[in-house]
């Protein structure tokens, strides 16, 4: 075992073995108790007849102990920003405070059901109308919708009422212009509202090419989705000439939040010429990512696109009262059932107010000097593709570290060794081999010196045993595990073993 | 670390931006709040918030006991702050949860497998039809007019774009869609029959009259679930194609709405059309069983604009919560707590109809039931609020031929003395007896 550049991060301890819940089950343990019924029993037969079931087949049967044992020992398999840095580019991996867990369980909040009358629903709708203003003013729109249940979900939004706007304008346009550096969300969202996806080429400092763009752009595009900064954390310098260019010829100006956390109390996309956009509570806003959700993706709008907004829409009503709007003619209806992931709502006010505008601009700054100070410690042992400024993520290639056989998955994979979560791999295409890199706002100086150890040592590794980096990770509880294997047989589900029953 | 970068201020690093767009004032909104107070704010709009209220309501949001265990084990931070398992190695026990999770969602919904989670019933249902459209190769879809009206909603702004064309099947007497409508709407371009059960109403259809309707044409059947707690006692719709189902019964709050958890399931044959993650079993180097993500080919970070859905953030921690609720009740909790469901309803309901008309009484039903009176629903609403009871929900607004009927819902936590009371407060304004009506047929059928 090559010990010699283990940083001082991470080390080996033990680790409980745990099978399959199912595995653990047998007849008559038991983890609930209902209380005592008090209206009489039911013949079951009788009310349901062939409807009623009679079997939960290979559902577990387990005590409470085994529960909490089972999860517990299932939740320290996993790394978690709680645990470390979470380098993940243009994911946010920023930390995720408990407050917002404890107000977000306030009874009341937690357990208010979306059909009540409005009238003892004023709690809830204030929690979004303040976030709506909140939202809009960090943003310089104008409307709000904040139903869209993630990111993607917000780009669907976003581009449904870019659809209507255009057809209320007597044409839907044919095409959406998409940089090659996006987010595969990006095209796949543009194919769900039945538009077709246009490729712009970025130029070679990484930013949309405005030669391309205005060569691109004609009466059938319906709008340009840019990312800003985008995925390379470059900030789009010309992008109030983007803008110009789109709406010279009727178009609109898209832009996916996912890197808000660059821009907050710094600039604002409404000033710049945004015409529509989503934000990803998630990332910016500190809501948990939980394992790959709940998100949260509001859509913010001007005033053109105001009336095509989901319904219902929250307003003040005549009386000072707040409510739902549902009369929206020109709306493009409904995204999701009731009004969206509440629950995120609630965590994303509490991230304002315990920042407060002060607040929400050093954490925008931290998060770029983060970055910036990664980037320049790892300057010169790893290339760097564009050498245009950073902002609250950079992106390295695995150009020095291919010529010895090592990729960018194979660092990542020796990064786990070293206690870190692995950066984004592979993304964005117009970079080969990329290693991006997102520190955000969270990390201490001391957090961002262990990683940049821990990426040159590995660099280092390359140099003299590529094949140890290769075999990565070392120290985790299995090896690298066969992908393929699992997608040519897949087995989605466990099933009893026939021998045993 | 200004130093270390070789810059003087942090507004350096800013520069790219051009100087007349960068911000030179402080955001108009609250000012820092320390702790203490950010709890304060929020505790005090729980209060104006209906805290302290009973109620009936369901319609696609049910309130049931959560287990402590739930947010115990959901809050520790390896759960609560980690990412999408693309890094299995690191991962493994969010990918091993996902795993049981399909496990035991297959099993309720007699499917042979199931995703990693959807955004919620609403949009799995969407989805679910935009499925069916690739697996047929047909572009049109009969939608029941008792499946929850949002989800219809939500189905219409997806399909639009699609070229989806709809046709809405009515319901008859027992609350069921009519079969009879149905066989004619059904033709050999129909891609799908999406229709829940229970259903709005609260009423079990009948699946398997259905499922045969639908498969003479080679049409797929989707079956809508949003009261997961049914599957304890209900027989699951076998016969379907794929379950579209809202997971938020078994341990997730009613938060106002979100966030839920979606879910589909299907067969094996339909698995490479299915949107969504899926963790699936392999080994690693070693023979060691471990979970990755699988069959990534169909998503949008690989297909970008020729995957099966846009879909990347999911539900992932409300599956948690339902996966630890169903291992919690396992299988005799469910059965158990879903048979108190049935009793605490067939009470209701046969209270209630002592005073007013209980409608569709012809099927079996679960936990919800339709309740007709001669006074405005609305108006009765007020005057429970005045007790702090929430009534059921009036159905005027999605349904105007059932204008003075209500959906009222009960659970296992729904006390007799709720129930008594409730039924009390209606009957002042209804007046009847119990001689006068029991279960009765709706003045007129809606198609």
């Amino acid at each position: 075992m090559n010990t010699k550049h283990m940083t001082r991060k991470a080390t080996r301890h033990i680790s409980q073995n745990e099978g399959l819940i199912f595995e653990k089950s047998s007849p008559g343990k038991a983890a609930w108790k209902l209380p005592p019924l008090d209206v009489p029993e039911v013949d079951t037969a009788k009310l349901l007849g062939k409807q009623e079931r009679k079997d939960l087949g290979t559902m577990p049967e387990v005590s409470e102990i085994e529960i909490i044992r089972h999860f517990t020992r299932l939740s320290t398999w996993n790394y978690a920003i709680d645990l470390g840095m979470y380098p993940l580019g243009s994911c946010t991996m920023k930390y995720n405070p408990r407050v917002n867990e404890f107000v977000a369980r306030v009874e009341g909040l937690a357990n208010g059901h979306p059909y009540r009358a409005e009238k003892i629903s004023q709690g809830a709708l204030l929690v979004m109308k303040t976030l709506s203003d909140c939202l809009l003013e960090i943003t310089g729109m104008d409307a709000i919708t904040l139903q869209p249940a993630a990111g993607a979900q917000g780009e669907l939004t976003g581009l449904l009422m870019v659809r209507a706007y255009h057809q209320s304008q007597g044409n839907a346009r044919k095409k959406i212009l998409i940089p090659d550096s996006a987010h595969g969300t990006n095209p796949a969202t543009a194919a769900t509202v039945g538009y077709a996806v246009e490729n712009l080429k970025s130029n070679d400092r990484g930013m949309v090419d405005i030669a391309a763009l205005a060569a691109q752009m004609n009466e059938d595009v319906a709008a340009l989705m840019v990312t800003n900064p985008n995925t390379l954390g470059v900030f789009e310098q010309e992008i109030h000439k983007i803008a110009e260019l789109m709406h010279a010829k009727g178009g609109l100006l898209y832009m996916d939040g996912a890197n808000m956390n660059a821009l907050v109390g710094k600039t604002r996309p409404g000033d710049f010429g945004v015409d529509v956009m989503h934000l990803n509570l998630h990332k910016t806003f500190s809501t948990p990512h939980g394992g790959g959700g709940p998100g949260s993706g509001p859509v913010a709008v001007k005033t053109i696109l105001a009336p095509f907004l989901p319904t219902p829409v929250v307003i003040t009503k005549p009386d000072g009262m707040l409510g739902f709007e549902y009369d929206r003619p020109q709306s493009v209806g409904r995204v999701r059932a009731f009004y969206g992931n509440f629950g995120m709502f609630i965590r994303a006010l509490a991230y304002i107010f315990a920042n407060g505008p002060d607040g929400l601009r050093q954490t925008t700054e931290d998060a770029v000097l983060n970055a910036n100070y990664i980037r320049k410690g790892l300057e010169g042992v790893y290339d760097l593709p564009y050498s245009t400024p950073s902002m609250h993520e950079v992106v390295f290639s695995d150009k020095v570290q291919s010529k010895k056989g090592v990729r960018t998955m194979d660092l990542a994979k020796r990064l786990i060794d070293y206690g870190f979560h692995p950066y984004t791999t592979a993304f964005p295409l117009i970079v080969p081999g990329a290693l991006m890199i997102e520190p955000t706002e969270s990390e201490p100086l001391e957090e961002l010196d262990l990683f940049i150890e821990a990426m040159k040592s590995i660099a280092d590794e390359v140099e003299e045993d590529p094949q140890f980096v290769l075999d990565a990770p070392h120290n985790t509880r299995i090896s690298r595990l066969d992908e393929t294997a699992a997608a040519r047989k897949p087995v989605l589900r466990w099933k009893p073993d026939p021998s045993v029953r | 670390m200004l130093n270390a970068i070789g810059i003087h201020s942090v507004d350096d690093l800013f520069s790219p931006i051009p100087a007349e767009y960068r911000l030179a004032r402080d955001l108009a909104i609250p000012r820092q709040m320390a702790e203490s107070e950010i709890v304060d704010w929020f505790k005090q709009r729980a209060k104006e918030n209906g805290e302290g209220y009973t109620s009936f309501l369901g319609a696609g949001a049910y309130f049931h006991y959560r287990p402590v265990v739930i947010d115990a084990l959901v809050q520790r931070g390896e759960f609560l702050t980690s990412y999408t398992p693309y890094q299995a190695e690191f991962a493994q026990g969010t990918l091993q949860a996902i795993f049981e999770f399909q496990t035991m969602i297959s099993e309720l919904t007699g499917m042979d497998l199931a995703n990693a989670s959807m955004y919620d019933g609403s949009t799995g249902a969407a989805e679910a039809v935009m499925m069916a459209c690739r697996v047929t190769g047909r572009r049109s879809a009969v939608i029941a007019r008792n499946l929850h009206p949002e989800y219809r909603e939500v189905l219409n702004t997806y399909a639009t774009h699609q070229a989806i064309p709809q046709k809405l099947a009515g319901y008859t007497g027992s609350g069921q869609i009519d079969l009879k409508e149905l066989e004619k709407l059904v033709g050999d371009d129909t891609a799908c029959v999406l229709i829940q059960s229970p259903n709005f109403f609260g009423t079990i259809e009948d699946v398997e009259a259905i499922a045969e309707i639908a498969h003479k044409r080679g049409t797929l059947l989707i079956v809508s679930i949003a009261e997961a707690v049914s599957l304890g006692i209900v027989e699951p719709p076998r016969t379907a194609d794929i379950v579209a189902m809202e997971a938020q019964s078994f341990g997730v709050p009613l938060g106002f709405g979100g966030p839920y958890c979606g879910v589909l399931a299907t067969k094996e044959k339909f698995v490479r059309q299915m949107p969504g993650r899926l963790a699936g079993q392999t080994t690693d180097k070693n023979g060691k069983r471990g979970f990755v993500l699988t069959l990534a080919t169909r998503e949008q970070h690989i297909r970008r604009e020729k995957a099966t859905s846009n879909i990347c953030t999911n539900q992932a921690l409300v599956a948690l919560m339902v996966n630890i609720f169903m291992t919690v009740y396992g299988k005799v909790g469910l059965r158990e707590l879903a048979k108190h469901n049935l009793a605490k309803t067939a009470y209701a309901a046969d209270q209630f109809s002592r005073h007013a008309k209980v409608l569709f009484a012809g099927a079996p039903r679960f936990n919800e039931f339709v309740v007709e009176t001669s006074e405005d629903p609305y108006a009765i609403n007020s005057r429970l609020l005045g007790h702090k009871i929430v009534g059921g929900l009036p159905l005027k607004k999605f349904y105007p031929e059932l204008g003075h009927a209500a959906l009222w819902c009960c659970t296992e936590l729904t006390t007799r003395s709720m129930i008594d009371t409730a039924v009390g407060l209606v009957a002042e304004s209804e007046g009847r007896d119990s001689e006068s009506s029991k279960d009765a047929e709706p003045a007129e059928v809606a198609r």
